[in-house]
């Protein structure tokens, strides 16, 4: 639309607004581009779930597989395998902690230097740098070259797990200090304080809640991640879930699935818990 | 005491703030400066403490020349210069005596104010400014917790807590009712004249500054177009400042009938101060 039909359309609006008659703008002004953008939208899902082929039969051959293992839930084999899940449970639990302690405590100063408004711009590009190479790969794909890197066990798994902790708790770190009220960080900085006394003094009382927050909810997403990156061979529960799979103990895999639920949940609590007694 | 010549700022987008800024203060006065918004009066006390840094010209306190400090020196010059803000700026999650403290934070070393452990001198200091303020009692309540009136007795308490020569202070009264305006300006002319201390205050409300300041200064896009006495400020002049307006509504607001009520819980409305009140609310906003 040219200049002048806005202006018409503007006076039109008036006009009708004038009458009581008043509908909200439009996202997209011109009519024709947006319901061709609609039109199109739902030819290209259309087209997309056309595309996809399901094979009935095998679907049909999985489901009793799939009825066997939920059915396995309501007998989850605790015992037998009862020293191998505990044991599991213990590595993945120190992964968890450890990983999430070093993770944190290297984010902190990465997120520092991630934010634009406090640091200066070298310092800025290598920091977002490091939270880009951190967030562009998935675990799993960390976790295997780690683990080729220090063989299998738990040590891969805590690495894996503090490397994916810093890019994740620095970008929101980072984040969290360029949003701050930097009226607070004026004010001390009016004072004649240090760079590191303003931190201390009008920055961190800023970020404080919101890093013990999401340290909390990092800890409950590492113990998941201990899970899955155990079936690469990164240690934790993950190994033990993996090889009950593999001998098809459906029942002991079940037991363990119910275990980590469990922990999650208690995490889940703890965590909400925590952040708002520290608002 | 504070001399400024040819001072200039050019923001990096173009926008000239100001231009060619002479001013010199002498110890002990309260100058008030003037103006509407956008024309550099929190740009030109910014520049005096290096929040903001200016493009040009020359800013010496006593014998310092503050435009080429950088790292230590800027911050000892900092100590000498105490700025209460608009919206107090206090930190909302520390405590009111934390607050109070962070104002010898120039003074202290790190790992001192990182513990905490601030030299008994410096509380004592504080904790007697608390009281000057009225506020000893919620040494260890929370900033957030208190109401604006409150927050901004805190915010001058930590001005004062750095031994200031100088104070910068920024629309103290921007977010506060007329009474309690009125309150923290005598407190800040009262304070001033205890410790002979400059002042430079940025407002917005005409009457404030003719009632609490020695001089006003006017200021138009970026240059000083008025300097005097508050007396002299006539409609020509306010109108030199702000721009074309009818300022003389003085009439229109009494015929308007100002409630009974309402001039009796603001005794500071009354008397000459009155006419002006009306010509800050009325006009300028």
């Amino acid at each position: 639309m040219n200049r002048e039909q806005l202006a018409d359309q503007a006076f039109t609006r008036e006009a009708l607004a004038s009458t009581g008659r008043w509908r909200r703008l439009p996202f997209i002004a011109d009519p024709k581009v947006r319901w061709a953008m609609g039109i199109g939208a739902a030819v290209y899902l259309a087209l997309a779930l056309a595309s996809i082929e399901v094979n009935w039969e095998r679907v049909a051959e999985g489901m009793s597989r799939a009825l066997n293992f939920l059915g396995a839930f309501t007998q989850p084999d605790f015992l037998s395998r009862r020293d191998d899940i505990i044991d599991g449970i213990l590595e993945s639990l120190t992964m968890t902690l450890t990983s999430t302690v070093i993770g944190v405590a290297l984010a902190i100063p990465v997120g520092l230097g991630a934010a634009r408004n406090i640091a200066p711009l070298p310092i800025y590009l290598v920091c977002r740098s490091i939270i880009t190479v951190s967030r562009t790969f998935q675990e799993i794909i960390i976790a295997i070259l780690f683990v080729v890197m220090f063989g299998f066990g738990p040590l891969a798994g805590v690495i894996t797990l503090a490397f994916a902790t810093i890019g994740f708790m620095a970008k929101l770190l980072a984040e969290d200090i360029e949003d701050l009220d930097w009226r607070q960080v004026e004010a001390i900085r009016a004072t004649g304080a240090s760079w590191w006394q303003t931190m201390n003094h009008a920055v961190q009382p800023q970020v404080m809640a919101r890093l013990i927050g999401l340290s909390m909810y990092r800890l409950d997403i590492n113990f998941r991640e201990s899970a899955v990156i155990g079936i690469v061979g990164a240690g934790g529960i993950g190994a033990t879930l993996n090889t009950s799979m593999s001998r098809y103990e459906y029942d002991t895999s079940a037991a363990i699935l119910l275990i980590i639920i469990a922990v999650v949940l208690l995490c889940e609590y703890g965590s909400s818990h925590v952040r708002r007694w520290t608002q | 005491m504070l001399t400024l010549s040819g001072v200039c700022k050019r923001y990096p987008t173009g926008d000239r703030a100001l231009s060619d800024i002479e001013l010199s203060l002498p110890r002990g006065q309260i100058t008030a400066l003037i103006g509407p918004s956008g024309a550099g009066k929190s740009t030109l006390i910014r520049c005096i403490n290096r929040l903001v840094e200016p493009t040009s010209g020359s800013i010496r306190l006593d014998d310092t020349e503050l435009t080429r400090l950088s790292g230590r020196e800027l911050r000892r010059a900092r100590r000498a210069m105490a700025m209460i803000f608009q919206e107090y700026a206090l930190v909302d999650r520390l405590s009111v005596m934390e607050n109070v403290l962070s104002g010898r934070l120039g003074h202290v070393g790190f790992w001192r104010s990182f513990l905490r452990r601030y030299p008994a001198k410096d509380v004592t200091e504080a904790f007697r400014l608390l009281e000057r303020v009225g506020l000893s009692h919620a040494l260890d309540k929370r900033a957030d917790a208190l109401s604006g009136g409150q927050r901004q007795r805190v915010g001058i308490a930590r001005a004062l807590v750095q031994s200031p020569q100088l104070l910068l202070i920024d629309e103290p009264t921007a977010s506060l009712d007329p009474k309690t305006s009125r309150q923290i300006m005598r407190l800040i002319r009262e304070l001033c004249a205890e410790r002979r201390l400059a002042a430079i205050i940025n407002i917005h409300d005409v009457a404030l500054a003719r009632q609490f300041a020695d001089r006003v200064v006017g200021l138009r896009a970026g240059r000083i177009v008025f300097d005097g006495k508050p007396d002299e400020l006539s409609a020509e002049i306010l109108t030199t400042i702000y721009g074309e307006e009818d300022w003389d509504t003085q009439a229109d607001h009494e015929r308007d009938a100002p409630s009974k009520s309402k001039t009796q819980s603001h005794p500071a409305l009354m008397s000459p101060i009155s006419a002006l009140a009306a010509l800050s609310t009325g006009s300028t906003r």
